[in-house]
């Protein structure tokens, strides 16, 4: 096994590498305090322990030593328990909620990105046990980027445009162009609303776009991100302010209403484009020979 | 834990009672302005929202 001990240190370390990567692009996802980081991190190692060892164990005819990783499966299934079980907590006390979906969908995250540490490790490994030690870690840095690239995912900016709305009255009734978001019954609500709301317009760009958008989920994820980032003026108490998402039935278009506390539309605009698409939410029905007919 | 009545009418307020008929609390007023005054300190005591039918009659539904 001595021979082995610099490869598998190769491949713990490549992939202790690739899950601190991966938290990088954590920031909205998760609320990152330190503790966070060293529970990731710490899984991390375990991960990439567990894979670096696998290949050398069966180079050594050690068979069994394969079952580890079935045990290192179970392992990470409870990480996505411990993501969703923590966040739904949080979501009790929170004004604009993520929703299940996108919990959901973070929770996932952490259990699929734990499997990507130790694909990077196997493959690390892999190429070392076979080559030398310097091809395996530039592999392993290869497959670090292989799998940031697959795992990126979409976003709002993906599938839709988002352009400003017409925010206005009609009578009581709050109208984003010509959708209806509620009606408000106070005149001073309505005064405020007018001069510090702001109301946008999202158009999918096709009919897998709007059948996404028309997700509950991703209309939620699309709320909590913009207040998240920009702010809403909600609180307990004064339903009037709280940010909605209404959807124009005839032509699948979504109009945003928010009272952020800095008025600032390009901001907003951004920050819906930045909004992840849901793996739950995602929906293709042009890839279906009935909706590509439907949709003529 | 919370309990709440949810999309039910809470309350109405109006200075016409004779548009509203039923089992809901009415808070008959003098005039539209004090109706408006009273649905606001109704929402913010109850947390709910203040809802105009456009014909004088505010509702109170908590959403």
């Amino acid at each position: 096994m001595e021979k082995y001990s610099q490869i598998i240190i190769l491949g713990i370390a490549i992939g202790t590498l690739a899950r601190i990567f991966m938290l990088r692009n954590d920031y909205r996802s998760y609320p990152s305090y330190p503790h966070g980081y060293v529970t990731h991190i710490s899984l991390g190692v375990i991960a990439a322990a567990l894979a670096s060892i696998a290949l050398p164990a069966i180079m050594e005819k050690e068979f069994t030593a394969v079952t580890f990783l079935t045990i290192a499966a179970q392992q990470f299934r409870d990480i996505r328990n411990m993501e969703r079980e923590t966040l739904s907590k949080l979501e009790e006390r929170s004004l604009v909620p993520r929703g299940h979906d996108y919990i959901e969908g973070i929770a996932k995250t952490f259990e699929a990105r734990n499997y990507l540490v130790m694909f990077v490790s196997l493959v690390t490994t892999g190429v070392a046990v076979f080559t030398d030690l310097w091809l395996g870690a530039l592999s392993g840095l290869l497959a670090i980027v292989i799998s940031g690239l697959l795992m990126r995912g979409k976003f709002v900016r993906d599938i839709a445009i988002v352009k400003p709305g017409n925010l206005h009255f009609n009578n009581s009734l709050l109208m984003v162009d010509n959708i209806v978001i509620m009606n408000v019954g106070l005149k001073s609500s309505q005064e405020k609303i007018l001069k510090e709301g702001v109301g946008v317009i999202i158009h999918p760009k096709d009919d897998d776009a709007r059948a996404t958008l028309n997700n509950m989920g991703q209309r939620q994820a699309i709320l909590h991100d913009v207040s998240a980032l920009v702010g809403s003026k909600l609180e307990i108490g004064e339903p009037d302010w709280t940010p909605l998402l209404r959807k124009d039935i005839d032509t699948g278009k979504l109009a945003l209403f928010i009272i952020p506390n800095e008025k600032d539309i390009n901001c907003i605009i951004e920050a819906i484009y930045r909004t992840p698409v849901l793996e739950s939410a995602e929906q293709k029905p042009l890839s279906s020979e009935i909706g590509r007919k439907a949709s003529d | 834990m919370d309990v709440a009545i949810k999309d039910g009418i809470l309350a109405v307020v109006t200075a016409y009672p004779n548009k509203v008929q039923g089992n809901v609390a009415v808070f008959v007023t003098e005039n539209d302005q004090e109706s408006e005054r009273i649905a606001l300190l109704l929402s913010r005591i109850l947390a709910a929202m203040v809802h105009d039918l456009e014909n004088g009659v505010y509702i109170i539904v908590k959403h």
